[in-house]
């Protein structure tokens, strides 16, 4: 017998993690002395209350959708990727080469190309990982830890050393040139008679995530791949004795899961800043971790919970200008839901299903005695 | 190079590696028990703000570290409670934790201080301050080994010592005591402790503790004796990589102080030679150094060099049979 219905494990868990997150938040926010609910309003306001705030909130879901997409992909296949925020540095790197050093006639076909670039550099720098773990039976986590560093040290490197244009202070590429610059929100939004403010960051790239969303959906219950990815992710053991190659699954799930964080970079590096900065990433890898778990690993659900993020970090930059409140508030609220909706599933999970157990008992004993 | 220049380095070299050695440690106890911890560095974060906080209110550094090792434990037991208690996952809860420590740490010192994220200086008893060994007058003057012995091994704070005499400790209370083997069976075969009549959970709960005690005196030695104060992020990684460093060593606490030792050394030399190039190697970019403890130890992931095996249960929650 099944312990709790379907919506029980997809909707209310969720909802009662994050709701046990506010709260703690909350009381964070109640002992350093601020109002937790004046701080709410302007996190609402400030990040669903005008276009200009969509257009950083959506800006931010954008990169939390491909690093989320990422984390989820990986799930399927029961490996924890770590390691979206490197591969999204190596994004960016791919980006910039791509945009810097070939003359794109539109920004279509640049978009394409970096799209492409930032996919292949990302999967390049999940690959050893993969293969180490796959071959040699080295965990996936660790290793992906490792080339976090090994990769903000190499992008660092090469900033301050080499793409860095003669003359520059600031470790960054050059700006990349006008046929390359995305539309944005504004743009796209202005062609169809929409007013949508000029001065946020959001841009075609949402559009481009929202596809890669459908493009895992389609992945992952629609092809024998994905079907693969998620027998294996369930049982190790069924799926080599049903044919499926361990090594194969291992590599390719981690390699769309690098591709999908790398992709993060038309966003960030193409979209928004137009150049390769040190640091372009600012933890969105690790965001992707508390999105695909916040999202049960669904593309819907990741698209949601991105744009939970988005509100969140939009509303947060908005709680440190205009009360006490740092900007770091919403890495605690992040580790809370990291913390809820990962670690502690089951302080959640436990008590629901004896409650869902009690009811249905409850039901039974009445329909047996009529 | 002339003497001096090598004692300057070897004496840098103790200094950094005794945060790592503290860590690695901790992460040794933890991991032998079988539950992964990748929240070392959250927890020497937590462990820096809350000593260098404490110890700069009371002026007492002994209650700084006090202060720290119960805020590394605070956060021990919210690992101990997702991974053992609730079998949950360790990595996630791990991840949980460094966000944790990160955002918390800037938000309450912002309150408490007001100073942008970071504690005031700390000074005079609010530090811990070197420690001048016996008979460094009379030895001082011998050559070679006065000056190795007056500034290689005298002058180092407490903690570098205790850090030093921890690992033959853990060594002992591992490998040559009733303890040490159950909490070692533990992490490679739970049910058979189970069967045994030993709790898992209370024994993973007094290694993820102890983990939590030498954390925090990690974390307490970063703010309170290599750096005066607590300042935003300060523990730059760390913990993952004593995390390498455990790794290095196979699990074992006196290669883990060996690689500690190394990676303490990669860390000093970097320093030293900053912008200069290095005697018979050349210049070499500063970021190649920091890179490096993390790609030796990936290299040895790969099996090039000798095979790193981890307990056989860590990272699995322990289900008991009804």
């Amino acid at each position: 017998m099944q312990k709790m219905p379907a919506w029980a494990d997809v909707v209310l868990i969720p909802l009662i993690s994050l709701l046990l997150a506010a709260i703690l938040s909350g009381l964070v926010i109640l002992a350093i002395g601020e109002n937790p609910w004046e701080a709410l309003k302007l996190m609402i306001s400030g990040s669903v209350g005008s276009s200009y705030a969509w257009g950083y909130t959506l800006y931010y879901a954008t990169n939390f959708i491909f690093t989320g997409l990422a984390v989820a992909i990986a799930f399927h296949s029961r490996m924890f990727n770590i390691g979206g925020e490197g591969q999204a540095m190596l994004g960016g790197l791919g980006v910039a080469y791509v945009c810097l050093f070939i003359p794109w006639p539109h920004w279509s076909l640049a978009l394409i190309g970096a799209t492409a670039a930032s996919a292949l550099f990302g999967a390049a720098w999940a690959a050893l990982p993969a293969y180490l773990q796959a071959r040699r039976g080295s965990h996936i986590v660790i290793t992906t830890i490792m080339f976090n560093f090994i990769a903000a040290a190499f992008l660092n490197y090469l900033l301050v050393n080499v793409l860095k244009p003669m003359g520059a202070m600031d470790p960054a590429t050059a700006k990349f040139p006008a046929p390359t610059h995305l539309p944005s929100l504004h743009d796209i939004l202005g062609a169809f008679g929409i007013p949508f403010s000029k001065a946020a960051p959001a841009n075609v790239a949402l559009l481009v995530a929202i596809l890669a969303c459908v493009g895992v959906w389609l992945l992952v219950w629609r092809t024998r791949l994905g079907y693969e990815i998620r027998a294996f992710g369930h049982s190790e053991s069924a799926a080599k004795y049903a044919g499926i190659s361990p090594t194969r699954i291992i590599m390719l799930s981690m390699l769309i899961s690098g591709g999908l964080a790398g992709m993060m970079a038309i966003n960030n590096v193409m979209g928004e800043a137009e150049r390769l900065v040190l640091n372009s990433t600012e933890g969105a890898g690790f965001i992707g971790i508390a999105v695909a778990l916040m999202g049960r690993s669904h593309p819907l659900g990741v698209f949601l919970a991105a744009i939970l993020f988005g509100i969140l970090y939009q509303g947060g930059a908005e709680l440190a200008l205009w009360t006490n409140i740092p900007r770091e508030m919403i890495v605690v609220i992040q580790a809370l839901v990291i913390l809820f909706t990962g670690a502690l599933d089951n302080m959640v999970r436990m008590p629901l299903e004896k409650l869902f157990l009690a009811i249905r008992r409850g039901q039974s004993a009445t329909t047996a005695g009529e | 190079m002339d003497l001096m220049t090598f004692l300057q380095l070897g004496d840098s070299t103790f200094r950094l590696s005794t945060p790592l050695l503290l860590a690695c440690l901790a992460g040794l106890f933890s991991e032998r028990a079988g539950i992964f911890d990748i929240g070392l560095e959250g927890k020497m974060l937590a462990a820096a703000f809350f000593s260098g906080a404490i110890a700069f209110v009371s002026g007492s550094v002994w209650l700084g570290l006090l202060a720290g090792i119960g805020a590394s434990l605070a956060l021990s037991l919210v690992h101990g409670l997702a991974s053992i208690t609730f079998r949950g996952n360790q990595l996630i809860s791990g991840v949980a934790i460094n966000f944790l420590a990160a955002g918390l740490t800037v938000v309450v010192a912002q309150d408490w201080f007001g100073q942008g994220g970071r504690t005031p200086q700390l000074a005079g008893a609010a530090r811990f301050q070197n420690i001048t060994l016996p008979f460094t007058e009379q030895i001082g003057h011998v050559p070679f080994l006065g000056p190795v012995y007056v500034e290689l091994i005298s002058g180092h704070t407490f903690i570098v010592y205790l850090a030093a005499l921890c690992v033959p400790a853990a060594w002992w209370l591992l490998f040559r005591t009733r303890f040490g083997l159950r909490l070692r069976a533990v992490g490679e075969n739970p049910a058979a402790v189970d069967t045994a009549g030993i709790s898992v959970v209370r024994l993973r709960f007094v290694a993820v503790g102890i983990c939590g005690v030498l954390c925090g005196i990690a974390g307490a030695y970063l703010a309170t004796a290599l750096q005066a104060g607590f300042i935003k992020d300060m523990t730059a990684g760390r913990g993952f990589i004593a995390l390498a460093a455990l790794i290095f060593a196979k699990w074992k606490p006196v290669p883990a102080m060996l690689a500690c030792l190394l990676f303490g050394f990669l860390e000093a030399a970097s320093i030293r030679f900053q912008g200069q190039p290095w005697p018979g190697i050349g210049r070499v970019p500063v970021q190649f150094m920091q890179a490096l403890p993390y790609v030796l130890t990936v290299i040895l992931l790969a099996g090039f060099i000798g095979r790193a095996v981890a307990p056989k249960a860590s990272g699995l929650p322990y289900t008991k049979e009804r």
